[in-house]
């Protein structure tokens, strides 16, 4: 027979979003069960080696690594929080209000009073001959690799994307001892940060926008690619290509958010391309159209760990408030997040999260 | 294929354990996931897949995509990418879907 756990929190994932949704919940007051697949906490954060932007308040000039260690910590350190490592929570029945997860080889089931999922998201592909070739991997997959394992993928990478996550994983590659060959960028500008972009332009890297992979080569794993220009209608332009000796080629052209257990759930889902594909509807506590369930992070829409952690601290507040606990202070602690959650969001750099947000309010 | 020197991070020395890839022996640290140790030896072709017989890697390297399914101690359809490397371990490169009742 399997028994069914309770709990009165139950948090899918121990990333940014989770862990502050799981220490604001828990010092207000409520019983939190945290889930996560990893060994250790902290979800990709874990092998983000760069300082981070932001307010003090979001650990701004803290590096990534670090941040997951003081988040898990202080979570830790709270003893109404029980802690799941290495639990796969394989999904939500709807019915019952459980949530079925795999840990120690064994399927185990969790009833909780209330649910926030922040599962995060995860990397996008591209569509080029050759695609499936071993050698082109994620540009996060390349980041695992080389900062929490320390193996390099290769020898001399084409980086596919200049966001913030293609910018700073090459400038993490260089670091690693790793040639990078080029940036190419199908949108005209630049969509990172410049402080990145002139970081690898520096160490001699090109960038080149209005360009894009026409295809890869190899026969058992990546040898080269050929890369062409684009025109303004984001056309290739023949006659244009370029031939590029690399052995791996890192596809960074953004994350979709890992949004299967909101779907089962029954929660209301909108495709916003702003926030990465389809997220859910929510409130303005962060809770779905299916009462009792909360999101946080990415899955509500792909933006930064900052912002995610703000989120998680929302959703964590409300949650634990929705069952009675920390009344007294819960409603300046929600109205301070959701300054600080303006804040982030403000100016050009924000602008496409806002024009997102804007789609998604219940 | 190992970082040796780092600006900011540091990797301890950890436990080397022998495995085998394909039956031939090779080396790695105990824990780390076993694609991060066929990667260190210059592996890189870890399946093929079930139609087209072509050759596959890992993708997202934290087991979302399963890009990196093999065969470990006869089990298919191990995802190599968050599966963690024991001492003695048989790894062997999967062909098409995988066979359940081949488990020993």
């Amino acid at each position: 027979m399997i028994c069914v756990q309770r709990t009165e929190i139950a948090i899918v994932g121990a990333g940014p979003a989770g862990l502050s949704a799981a220490a604001s919940a828990a010092s207000a007051g409520a019983a939190v069960t945290l889930l996560d697949r990893q060994e250790q906490c902290g979800g990709q954060l874990i092998k983000q080696t760069h300082a981070f932007f932001g307010s003090e308040k979001q650990y701004a000039s803290v590096r990534g690594i670090d941040i997951a260690r003081l988040l898990t910590e202080q979570v830790r350190a709270l003893p109404n929080v029980e802690i799941l490592n290495e639990a796969t929570v394989l999904g939500y029945y709807q019915d019952d209000g459980v949530l079925a997860f795999e840990k120690d080889d064994r399927f185990q089931k969790i009833k909780p009073e209330r649910l926030i999922i922040a599962t995060g998201a995860s990397e996008r592909t591209l569509a080029f001959p050759n695609n499936d070739l071993p050698g082109i991997y994620g540009a996060g997959a390349v980041q695992t690799l080389m900062n929490v394992y320390g193996v390099v993928p290769g020898r001399r990478v084409l980086m596919v994307g200049a966001g913030n996550i293609g910018l700073i994983v090459s400038y993490q590659l260089l670091q690693a001892g790793v040639e990078v060959a080029a940036i190419i960028e199908a949108a005209p500008k630049i969509g990172g940060y410049l402080v990145h972009a002139a970081k690898v332009r520096r160490m001699g890297v090109p960038i080149l926008t209005s360009w894009t992979i026409k295809m890869a080569h190899g026969q058992d794993a990546v040898e080269g690619a050929t890369i062409w220009q684009l025109d303004e209608k984001w056309q290739p332009v023949p006659g244009t290509e370029r031939e590029l000796e690399v052995d791996v080629i890192c596809i960074a052209v953004g994350l979709s958010p890992l949004a299967e257990l909101l779907w089962q759930a029954g929660c209301a889902m909108k495709y916003v391309p702003e926030l990465g594909g389809h997220v859910p509807v929510r409130s303005e506590l962060m809770e779905t159209t299916v009462p009792g369930i909360y999101v946080a992070g990415d899955v509500a829409g792909v933006e930064e760990a900052s912002s995610a952690m703000v989120e998680g601290r929302l959703a964590g507040l409300a949650a634990a408030q929705s069952l009675g606990y920390g009344l007294t202070d819960a409603a300046g602690l929600i109205e301070e997040a959701q300054r600080q959650l303006e804040s982030l969001r403000c100016g050009p750099v924000g602008e496409k999260i806002r024009r997102g947000l804007a789609q998604v309010g219940r | 294929m190992r970082i040796k020197e780092h600006p900011i991070l540091t990797f301890p020395e950890r436990k080397r354990v022998k495995f085998t890839f394909d039956g031939k022996e090779l080396e790695g640290y105990e824990g780390e996931p076993i694609a991060a140790a066929l990667h260190a030896a210059g592996v890189r072709v870890l399946r093929h897949s079930p139609r087209l017989n072509r050759p596959r890697g890992f993708y997202c390297a934290i087991g979302n995509c399963s890009s990196c399914l093999m065969v470990v101690d006869g089990m298919p359809n191990v995802r190599v990418c968050v599966e963690k490397l024991k001492a003695g371990m048989r790894v062997e490169t999967q062909k098409g879907k995988g066979d359940l009742r081949a488990k020993d």
